[in-house]
């Protein structure tokens, strides 16, 4: 059994650790075995055992350690058994967990991609735009081996889809980050009477009063005094682990947690988040070692692991020389505190250091971190103090032994949620920092995202915010001082860049970008902020360029002369920290519609298609019979004898008010005006430049009552369109979207009325009930509204019911006609039959640039009324020839061949003369038939239709007048036989 | 491989505007780039302003999910992309900029019996016309992405696609870059930071542009401002139909390669592909509202999510990374408007939807050589101003209206 190594750099137990020393936990790290707490992170405890490779770099697959320990390692990415891309800086570890680090080529330890690092030098920035790419045929060949390197993890394509449920939220104000200036923010809010919601992106609330403690129990005291506040205000929530990671219009947030988002409105909005410590740019400053000095405390106070032995502290700040106390209380011996700054530290942490003899160089850089062998660790520091433009002088540089390197030189706010919400940052002189200079209303910072550092400022800087926020949500005695208490010295140091010429002086670790990329992209003309992310890729890593982009501007600045104000920022855009697909789908909502009776037919051996949103049957098995035959018997059933459809997904919209009728009259083409009650009449719908949209029956119940229905598909965007329209039009017109609300169903076939006249108290005699007519009556008990109509081309009733009587209906009906030897039939028996009657299916025998003319359908368009949608554009086409003409064509009964499929092509002389729109045999006619749009040449009755069909065979149909079945549509009218 | 640095800009930055040009171009995406370019190369025209208001590429071309194919619905369109898709084979040896054009496979899926029949018009059009593409099966899609859940979380089953084998992909910022070098090293100026405020007309012809750094003399301008076309034409009284919605898209975490196709699915209104860097590429259709902003939607993105795990169930822990929007100048039939305007010496590349990048070879090639002639390309000519007002439409919208 593999020996499993020992915590060899875990510290004796600190106030306010995270881990259950109680708890140990077992993991695996590629292939070995290593013991940890409940508590740590897979980072920290690999670094309690004395692992410094935990990763490598994207581009030269360099070695890498921790670096910010807060979310943001990227090149410390783990994948295992079902997960990919963990971030091992913050992903605690559990019992057995097994992982190994992304992207490398036989481990991390010894990556045999580290060899691309060799050709770095011929590697410069954007070099691959320059190469591979002649002579052409060979970069299918380089992106194959290109794509082999390319990418973090590996996905697992057997996981399972998770199912997260999401979760919708209110409050008055909402305060992101719980430092400080969060507590102090969200408490005083909650003091004032606002319902506050704090989260906390970290799972411990306390911000930096968690880990920058420098020896001051007071800290601890402070933060608990400020949890106990927060936790006797009812109305004030505090939310760990949670990040707001996007703020979109009107203060609507995503926040995240480990299972879920929650979609939030707050009425207002206080951004304490923080700031993020920035690195020094100096050569190696990326290898296991070298880390920021907040990380290390972290480490210190959070995990009792101990960074380092013997280290370096880079500062350029008080926070630099607070983590050296750290550091040494620690028991890491600091060899020294090298300060950027000429005049070094004003503040009493200087004797504070000094007192517990750790030397301190002023106007000096860290020139290199120099490698251990395989660059798997660091074994020193080379110092170099800096001439009076900021300059090293190398050839006065001093080596210290270390293992590590702590810097703080600078912070950038993490103003992500703040710059989505409208917040413009100005670059502060005098604090060196990004700081909000125009708030939009509603939106508030503070605390170090504010430029406010010391601690007490921090305090009074949340209590501001908080009451401001509060005097703005119209809280009376929230009276606050309107400017943050900005001052003190600058925690940024204006460039903490050393140049090197052996280069490997890293700005952005997630991409591997050196200082020399970001002078030549200028160099290449790539000369903004904007151009040099996308040329060098700058800020593109998971990350998102929180440790590279102020460096990189820092940079871009000073090679342009210009001022960080001038420079700009990229835009901010969400996320403020990447988020998980499946929190962002959630339960997926796909909803699919059944009609009422969808379980019958189900019963009834449906084969069920999905139409629009609408599950429906296609037709209904009949053991032994293959498909085409029981399309044709069922359809044969409603020529011979009678057949019944389900047609509940027809769109059913109730129009009333006194303006109805001119609301009818100017959505559709045809005259609505003098129908009758108790008649419907066809409708046609165009959208304003005159192409058919969609089609139905509108009835009329009452003189300021009407009943339409729309296709199937369209039932909610024509229900939407008309809303749109009566607000557009001042109509007094109200439009009820009773789709769903009712079930329908046509009864159609010679015996139709002797079945259903049993069934109904509506007198269903030919003359009581003319074709076209609409009663309201009962039907097997069921109040109903009966149409009757001809789609299909035979004596028929079309039969609303609300929905949950729709099954009672049903089953009547199928029960009724028995002994007439009824069938239910399915959409595909419906489009035959109807194909047979010549009628168009809209979206079918239309297009998205069909318009009447061309479809025959000019006897639904009255021209001449005032206005309809689609008029003035209809009465311009009329005026232009026809491009095309929707025909019928038939077969001739012989006809051997296969039947065309619905938009092959008719071809004439080797040029595309139209397409088939329906085609399918006929068992009424024996023949096959169908309609085309055709060139209008080729539109005269007994003209040849050449359809090329199967690809390559050309069989050719003749142009026939429409309909094909019962031209005199006596089947419809006149009483059955 | 190796070079030594430093390189050559890549595009000239001229301190001030000449008092003059041959041609002014308005926008220095990778449309008035392009049209920089073949303006300078195969005609002649060296003496050229591209004023940009923004930076090189800052439009729709550093904004689109990079998506390049041919298979339209109409014969002019097919026409018109093929051609492009064409150019683009061989652009990054013309450009001397590898472009990463990357031939993945394009798959358009139809989850229904209407989107199926669809697609059969566009295959049987574009077969017609010598584009290799064809309406496949559920097994061909298995075969090419066999990740993918045919049975897209079991409701709404994938009935078979229209595959077109040539779809591809390209690094979309790197084609403006490209031909604003090749541009630039043919005497061409690139202005960025420099917007046009108005554009000088007399007696009906093009006098020279208003900017915020003086007036231009000119006697051609080319508008290649896409989403920005109806603030421009409102500067010489000329109506467009075009209506600008935001497009929106994002991009996950980079992830070792394993998509290699293009997958499409307009029923589900996605599409992704896997870009050379790792990232799943996602995009969705329109926003439903005229709207001239870029700013972002949560709904887009939980949305996206959704479907996008229904085709891959197990990419739930993939994280995205950012969402962005451009935007997207749609015309009423889903074609773009190209060609001459009511004013002389002004010339119009518009239009361009959601459809603009993988037109950017053959629009610079088209609209240069409709600026050198005054005359528009015979390809371009179904796409004229003025076939709105004449009611000729170009039939692109056909298929997509149907069946989604």
């Amino acid at each position: 059994m593999a020996k499993t190594a020992t915590m060899s750099e875990r510290l004796g137990p600190q106030p306010g650790e995270r881990i259950d020393r109680e708890q140990p936990v077992g993991i695996t790290f590629e292939g070995r075995q290593y013991r940890g707490f409940r508590g740590d992170t897979l980072s920290t405890a690999l670094w309690a055992s004395g692992v410094r490779v935990l990763g490598r770099s994207f581009k030269y697959h360099r070695p890498r350690g921790i670096f910010s320990l807060c979310g943001l390692d990227c090149n410390a990415l783990a994948e295992n058994r079902d997960s990919t891309n963990l971030r091992m800086d913050t992903t605690l570890i559990e019992p057995g967990l097994e992982a190994r680090a992304v992207n490398t080529w036989g481990g991390v330890q010894s990556d045999l991609y580290r060899f691309t690092e060799l050709f770095s030098r011929f590697l410069p920035v954007g070099f691959y735009y320059k190469a591979f790419h002649r002579p052409r045929g060979l970069f299918p060949f380089y992106e194959r081996r290109m794509r082999r390197i390319a990418g973090l993890g590996n996905i697992h394509p057997n996981r399972p889809l998770q199912s997260t449920p999401k979760n919708y939220d209110f409050c008055d104000l909402l305060v992101v980050g719980s430092g400080p200036a969060g507590l102090s923010a969200a408490i005083a809010a909650a003091e004032l009477g606002l319902k506050v919601l704090l989260v906390e992106e970290d799972r411990l609330p306390g911000g930096t009063l968690g880990f920058q403690l420098s020896g001051q129990p007071e800290t601890g005291t402070l933060l608990e005094e400020l949890l106990g506040k927060a936790a006797a205000l009812p109305n004030l929530e505090i939310r760990t682990g949670t990040t707001a990671a996007g703020c979109y219009a009107d203060r609507w947030v995503a926040l995240f947690d480990s299972r879920r988002l929650t979609k939030l409105r707050a009425r207002g909005l206080v951004v304490a988040a923080g700031c993020y410590d920035q690195p020094a740019v100096f050569r190696n400053n990326d290898l296991p070692g070298v880390m920021l000095a907040s990380a290390a405390q972290r480490l210190i106070h959070q995990y009792a692991v101990r960074p380092f032995r013997q280290a370096v502290v880079l500062a350029a700040n008080t926070d630099g020389y607070r983590a050296a106390v750290d550091l040494q209380r620690a028991g890491v011996e600091v060899a020294l505190v090298s300060d950027l700054r000429p005049q070094g530290e004003a503040s009493g942490w200087r004797e504070e250091v000094a007192g517990l003899r750790i030397p301190i160089r002023r106007g000096t850089a860290v020139y290199e971190a120099l490698a251990a062998p395989g660059k798997r660790a660091i074994r020193g520091a080379l110092l170099c103090p800096l001439d009076e433009g900021g300059d090293p002088l190398p050839d006065r540089s001093e080596s210290i032994p270390c293992d590590g390197i702590a810097m703080s030189v600078g912070w950038a706010p993490a103003d992500g949620i703040l710059r989505q919400a409208g917040a413009r940052m100005g670059y502060h002189e005098a604090l060196q920092q990004y700081v909000p200079d125009r708030l939009p209303a509603g939106i508030f910072a503070a605390g170090r995202v504010n430029g406010v550092y010391a601690l007490g400022d921090r305090l009074e800087d949340g209590r501001r915010a908080g009451r401001q926020a509060a005097a703005y949500l119209g809280k009376a005695g929230s009276e606050a001082p309107a400017e943050p208490p900005r001052r003190g010295e600058a925690f940024s140091h204006p460039y903490p860049v050393v140049p090197h010429p052996r280069g490997k002086n890293f700005v952005d670790l997630d991409e591997d970008i050196q200082l020399d990329d970001i002078r030549h992209s200028l160099q290449e003309g790539f000369d903004s902020a904007e151009l040099l992310k996308r040329y060098s890729t700058l800020g593109m890593g998971p990350s998102q360029g929180k440790h590279s982009n102020l460096n990189g501007s820092r940079i871009l600045a000073r090679l342009k002369g210009e001022s960080l104000a001038s420079t700009g920022l990229t835009t901010a855009r969400p996320f403020t920290s990447p988020v998980p697909l499946s929190h962002l789908a959630g339960r997926i909502f796909s909803p699919q519609r059944r009609t009422p009776i969808h379980a019958r037919h189900r019963q009834l051996g449906a084969c069920f298609m999905v139409a629009g949103s609408w599950l429906r049957p296609e037709y209904y098995l009949v053991p032994g019979a293959d498909r085409r035959a029981t399309i044709q018997a069922e359809a044969e059933a409603v020529r011979g004898r009678v057949g019944v459809v389900d047609v509940g997904t027809l769109g059913k919209l109730e129009i009333c008010g006194p303006d109805a009728v001119a609301f009818i009259e100017r959505m559709y083409t045809g005259r609505f005006a003098k129908l009758k009650e108790g008649r419907s009449r066809y409708l046609l719908m165009c959208d304003e430049s005159g192409m058919m949209v969609d089609d139905g029956v509108a009835a009329r119940l009452a003189p300021d009552r009407f009943y339409v229905t729309t296709t199937s598909g369209a039932s909610d965007g024509v229900a939407r369109e008309m809303t749109r329209w009566a607000l557009t039009w001042s109509l007094k017109v109200m439009v009820l979207n009773l789709t769903g609300a009712y079930g329908a169903m046509n009864l159609a076939g010679p015996r139709s009325l002797e079945i259903l006249q049993p069934l109904t108290d509506i007198d269903l005699a030919p003359d009581a009930f003319p074709y076209l007519g609409v009663r309201e009556g009962r039907v097997a008990g069921a109040p109903a509204r009966v149409l009757r109509v001809g789609f299909v081309g035979e004596w028929g009733y079309e039969i609303h019911v609300p929905a949950d009587a729709a099954v009672a209906v049903w089953d009547r009906i199928l029960q009724a006609g028995r002994g007439a030897g009824i069938r239910p039939f399915g959409v595909e028996a419906q489009r035959l039959l109807r194909l047979e009657k010549g009628h168009l299916i809209m979206g079918q025998d239309s297009d998205g640039l069909s318009y009447p003319s061309e479809a025959g359908m000019d006897w639904a368009v009255k021209g001449d009324k005032p206005f309809f949608l689609g008029q003035r554009s209809l009465s311009i086409l009329k005026t232009r020839p026809l491009k095309r003409r929707l025909v019928g064509f038939a077969f001739p009964e012989t006809y051997g061949g296969p039947v065309p499929r619905e938009c092959e092509l008719v071809i004439h002389g080797n040029e595309i003369a139209g397409r088939v729109t329906s085609a399918a045999f006929s068992p009424t006619l024996k023949q096959v038939i169908g309609m085309a749009y055709v060139q209008p040449e080729l539109s005269a009755p007994g003209t040849p239709v050449p359809i090329r069909t199967g690809g390559c065979r050309l069989v050719t149909a003749h142009v026939v007048e429409l309909p094909f079945y019962d031209p005199g549509n006596l089947r419809q009218k006149e009483r059955p036989a | 491989m190796s070079r030594r640095y430093p390189e050559p800009r890549m595009f000239r930055c001229p301190d001030r505007l000449k008092p003059h040009y041959d041609a002014v171009i308005i926008g220095a995406g990778g449309h008035g780039l392009a049209a920089a370019y073949y303006l300078a190369r195969d005609h002649g025209i060296r003496d050229v302003a591209v004023l940009e208001k923004s930076y090189l590429g800052a439009g729709g071309t550093g904004r689109n999910t990079a998506i390049i194919r041919s298979n339209y619905l109409t014969a002019e369109g097919v026409r018109f992309y093929d051609e492009s898709l064409r150019l683009f084979r061989d652009l990054s040896a013309d450009l001397d900029l590898n472009l990463f054009y990357s031939r993945r496979g394009h798959f358009t899926l139809a989850h229904s019996d209407a989107t199926l029949r669809t697609m059969r018009w566009r295959a049987e059009v574009n077969k017609h016309l010598g584009v290799d593409s064809e309406l496949v099966g559920p097994e061909v899609i298995r075969r090419e992405c066999p990740q993918l859940d045919l049975s897209c979380g079991g409701h709404t089953p994938v009935l078979g696609a229209l595959y077109h084998p040539p779809g591809a992909i390209a690094r979309h910022d790197a084609v403006a870059w490209g031909y604003g070098r090749g541009a630039s090293q043919r005497g061409v100026e690139i202005h960025q930071q420099t917007e046009v405020t108005g554009i000088r007309v007399q007696g009906g012809r093009v006098a020279g542009v208003e900017t915020n750094r003086g007036f231009v003399e000119t006697g051609k301008v080319l508008s290649a401002v896409a989403g920005y076309t109806p603030a421009v034409m409102e500067m010489v009284d000329v109506r467009t139909p075009l209506e600008v919605h935001p497009l929106q898209a994002c991009v996950s975490e980079p992830l070792k390669p394993w998509l290699d196709t293009i997958i499409v699915s307009a029923n589900l209104h996605l599409y992704v592909s896997q870009s050379s860097r790792g990232e799943l590429v996602m995009g969705a259709a329109l926003d439903p509202y005229e709207l001239h902003s870029t700013r972002s939607t949560l709904d887009f993105v939980e949305g996206l999510a959704g479907h996008l795990l229904e085709l891959f169930p197990f990419l739930g822990e993939v994280r995205v990374l950012r969402q962005w929007a451009g935007l997207a100048d749609m015309t009423p039939d889903f074609s773009p408007i190209m060609g001459k305007t009511p004013v002389e010496g002004l010339y119009l590349d518009a239009g361009w939807g959601t459809w603009g990048f993988k037109a950017t070879p053959v629009c610079g090639k088209t609209m240069a050589h409709t600026l050198a002639n005054d005359r528009p390309h015979p390809l371009i000519e179904p796409f004229r101003l003025s076939r709105f007002e004449e009611f000729d439409l170009v039939g692109e919208k056909g298929a997509a209206s149907v069946g989604h």
